[in-house]
């Protein structure tokens, strides 16, 4: 353990980390300052969402979070220096986080089916498409962080940077995962 | 286990977060460099070059308000269609002003200060090798040189830059077709703030980390120079407020681009009735200063504590106050979050909601008030050096008051709503955050030259540089605040065309001649400083006899900073003439033990051990006292 702390200590592995967590704090200034133009908007205009939320982001949110815990798995995984079961987990998490993805855009299919579009006079409905839009895009950043992830298990690197890399896709998977729940939250209360 | 804070890991191997071990080859040392003092530099000649092309641009739009009828054929020459018939055009008079808010504001006092500042001195001052992540660090400078190299693109397109004013509100800013410089040029500004904002995010997340994780021994919060102090919380105002400003950047792309309507609202554009409807161009304005307020804090905090450490140093005396000062920056960087509706006032604002702002505003006097009576105080019976370094820095605590006190007068809606959009707003803010923060800038470029390039300025060059510009600058700025309490209103092409406008035309003519003569001074600072790099006098490790931490790293570069040991601390950094020390400086790193003649009671606060060692030596001291 001290052999640990000492070995991250010179790479400045735990400040790096600290990078990691002020990155998701920005990210999630983001989107409060979405969220908040959403109230300002809906406040000042007289406007309001009044769509029925698709089907789609119920079972996407739950892709979701299952992805959250077959990362924690896989860190649990890392952690006992289990190498298979952690590629394993990471892989899954990987494969659930491409099929949150692909039901976001089922989603918004749903959504244009209901001639909700983007393009709309009340931006209210136009929020949903930022939301989830701008969301898409971490989640794909994400996505290369966890790629990079699995991707170092099959070079030979020290375990030190395993556990290194797995904790910062960590941060930013878990993060990701609550963002999109506050943003469905947020949503669904301000349907009406 | 604190030691996770602590970088004492011996000799020469640096780590840069790569298994392989780097060779030093020509891109990597004076290119694609991860060391902090190179990317420092990167970023100061960067901040320089932009800083003078956005200074040239303020003399062409100078030139048409004091000359709105004259026509000047070198002008035709310079800037082709721009300026037809050796007349600006009223079109690209606007993309002149625009162009020079944004890049005096974001590229100049922004990138320029912080980027060079905070790489320079954060791990210097505080005994790091380097930044948390070197690697993002450089990324950092990359993409603001991407930003400025697209910024300036938008000279080069058919329909000119951008020309809604640096603040672009939507509509003007959303409707492509609405002016020429809302087309291509626009798309141009938007591409490069994008760019700029994702450098300024990875700059400011590595300075708060490495303020946070990475001080070496014995450097605790408390004992940091005032400089670091100031660019970390810069760096935490830029991570709080700059993802808003994206926020409402990618709100506005949407609009121009995908026909959303977040901002737009029935608008009839050359007779047409557009699409749109129910958007909110406040909106904008909400998302846009809440970046926007906090934003001119990070222009002027990083000179705050440039000035403080240079008025310290050269005073020969401790800055007055220190906890106060760093109180006060704390509290300024809180206040500027609750009070962005001050520039808001003329919306149709609920007049109670402006009472609020109002207030907020008018509290951030006190810690400013604070700053500027310690800086005074410090300088109070002080052993004044006066250095180029030294006069620049009391420029700028002029700047800042002289400026600061109109600031009362704008931040009260009953005033403002009469002083909105006028030259007195210009006035205000190029005193207080653009002369204060360009002036806190050239303070560090004079003091921290031989850190950076291991040579001297000329001190002589430097005085002609500082009266000039300290004397051009309120020539420039003064006259501003009549011609706005007269209602002149900001950025109007040719204001003197209107009747009761027009005996203002001899004040332009004079401002335009002030702006010139400043701007010419401005060259005897770049021949000194291109100079100076490569023919300077070589420098001696601490020219200033300074005690913070920088001055013990060797005069050499080396990426890691210190050979050996990193120094530990021991002391706060401002022990300038303390009494019974035979120097009038005693460097962070000198042990209390080493200094027994000048220890005080008080140096012992939370060290027991200390203090009875203290008691000890001073009863010693009686007793041969009495002996004699």
């Amino acid at each position: 353990m001290m052999a640990q702390i000492q070995q991250e200590d010179k790479q400045n592995l735990g400040a790096k980390k600290f990078n990691m967590w002020i990155f998701i704090f920005t990210s999630f200034l983001l989107f409060m300052g979405f969220m908040s133009g959403f109230i300002v908007y809906v406040g000042g205009r007289g406007h309001a969402l009044q769509v029925l939320l698709p089907n789609a982001f119920i079972y996407s949110t739950i892709v979701l979070t299952l992805s959250s815990l077959t990362l924690i798995m896989a860190k649990k995984a890392a952690k006992g220096l289990q190498l298979a079961q952690q590629r394993l987990y990471l892989w899954l998490t990987l494969f659930l986080g491409i099929a949150f993805l692909a039901l976001q855009i089922n989603a918004w299919l749903v959504l244009i089916k209901m001639q909700v579009f983007f393009s709309n006079p009340n931006a209210a409905r136009s929020f949903i498409y930022v939301f989830s839009g701008i969301h898409f895009l971490h989640v794909i950043a994400g996505l290369l962080v966890l790629l990079n992830t699995v991707l170092a298990t099959y070079r030979n690197i020290p375990q030190v940077k395993n556990i290194f890399k797995i904790e910062m896709a960590s941060i930013f998977w878990h993060f990701l995962d609550i963002m999109w729940i506050c943003l469905y939250v947020f949503l669904l209360l301000n349907q009406n | 286990m604190s030691t996770l804070a602590v970088h004492d890991h011996g000799v020469v191997h640096h780590e840069d977060g790569h298994e392989h071990h780097h060779k030093a080859t020509f891109l990597n040392t004076y290119v694609f460099s991860q060391d902090h003092k190179y990317i420092a530099k990167q970023f100061l000649v960067t901040g320089i070059i932009m800083a003078f092309i956005a200074m040239s641009l303020s003399i062409l739009f100078r030139i048409q308000l004091a000359y709105p009828e004259k026509s000047f054929p070198f002008l035709t020459t310079l800037l082709g269609h721009f300026a037809p018939n050796g007349r600006i055009s009223a079109d690209f008079y606007m993309s002149l002003v625009t162009i020079h808010g944004t890049i005096m504001v974001f590229f100049v006092l922004t990138a320029g200060l912080s980027g060079t500042f905070a790489n320079l001195l954060i791990p210097l001052q505080i005994g790091a090798r380097d930044m948390a992540s070197p690697f993002v660090n450089m990324l950092s400078y990359w993409f603001f040189l991407m930003a400025s190299i697209v910024m300036l693109s938008s000279f080069f397109v058919q329909s000119g830059p951008a020309s809604g004013g640096w603040t672009i509100y939507p509509p003007l800013s959303a409707l492509p077709k609405s002016m020429p410089g809302s087309g291509m040029g626009m798309t141009l500004w938007l591409v490069s703030m994008v760019m700029f904002i994702a450098s300024q995010l990875m700059g400011g997340i590595n300075y708060i980390s490495t303020v946070l994780n990475m001080r070496t021994k014995g450097m605790d919060l408390w004992k940091m120079p005032l400089t670091v102090w100031a660019l970390f919380l810069t760096a935490v105002l830029g991570v709080l407020s700059f993802p808003v400003l994206v926020a409402g950047v990618v709100l506005l792309i949407f609009d121009r681009s995908a026909g959303t309507s977040f901002y737009l609202s029935d608008i009839v554009l050359n007779g047409s009735v557009q699409p749109y409807e129910g958007g909110s161009p406040i909106l904008f304005q909400h998302l846009f200063w809440f970046l926007g307020h906090p934003e001119v804090y990070i222009v002027i905090m990083p000179a705050m504590g440039l000035s403080s450490e240079v008025l310290s140093v050269n005073s020969r005396k401790p800055i007055f106050g220190y906890h106060a000062m760093v109180y006060s920056l704390i509290g300024i960087s809180v206040l500027s979050f609750i009070v962005w509706g001050h520039h808001m006032f003329v919306t149709g604002m609920n007049p109670f909601l402006g009472g609020v702002f109002m207030i907020t505003t008018l509290i951030i006097a006190v810690p400013s008030a604070v700053k500027t009576f310690n800086w005074l105080a410090t300088l109070w019976r002080g052993n004044i050096r006066f250095t180029p370094a030294m006069l620049f820095a009391i420029g700028m605590v002029s700047f800042f008051i002289s400026g600061g006190l109109t600031g009362i007068f704008l931040g009260n809606a009953a005033l403002d709503i009469n002083l909105h959009d006028t030259y007195f707003v210009v006035a205000h803010f190029h005193l207080v955050m653009g002369s204060a923060a360009i002036f806190g800038m050239l303070a560090g470029v004079y003091h921290w030259f031989p850190k950076m390039f291991r040579r001297m300025m000329d001190e002589r060059l430097g005085y002609l540089h500082f009266w000039l510009t300290f004397i051009g600058a309120y020539l420039v700025f003064f006259p501003m605040h009549f011609m706005g309490l007269e209602g002149v209103p900001r950025r109007y092409y040719a204001f003197t065309e209107f009747e009761s406008m027009k005996h203002w035309l001899t004040v332009n003519v004079f401002i335009t001649w002030s702006a010139i003569m400043a701007g010419i001074a401005q060259l005897a600072f770049a021949y000194n400083f291109i100079h100076s790099i490569f023919w300077g006098k070589k420098t001696v490790q601490n020219p200033w006899n300074s005690n913070t931490l920088e001055w013990t790293a060797p005069i050499e570069h080396h990426h890691g900073n210190w050979i050996g040991e990193i120094p530990t601390v021991y002391r706060w950094p401002y022990d300038y003439s303390k009494p019974g020390h035979d120097e009038d400086f005693i460097p962070q790193h000198i042990p209390f033990s080493q200094t027994m003649s000048s220890n005080l009671p008080h140096d012992f606060e939370d060290n027991p051990g200390g203090l009875a060692e203290h008691t000890k030596w001073t009863d010693a001291q009686k007793a041969n006292e009495a002996v004699k």
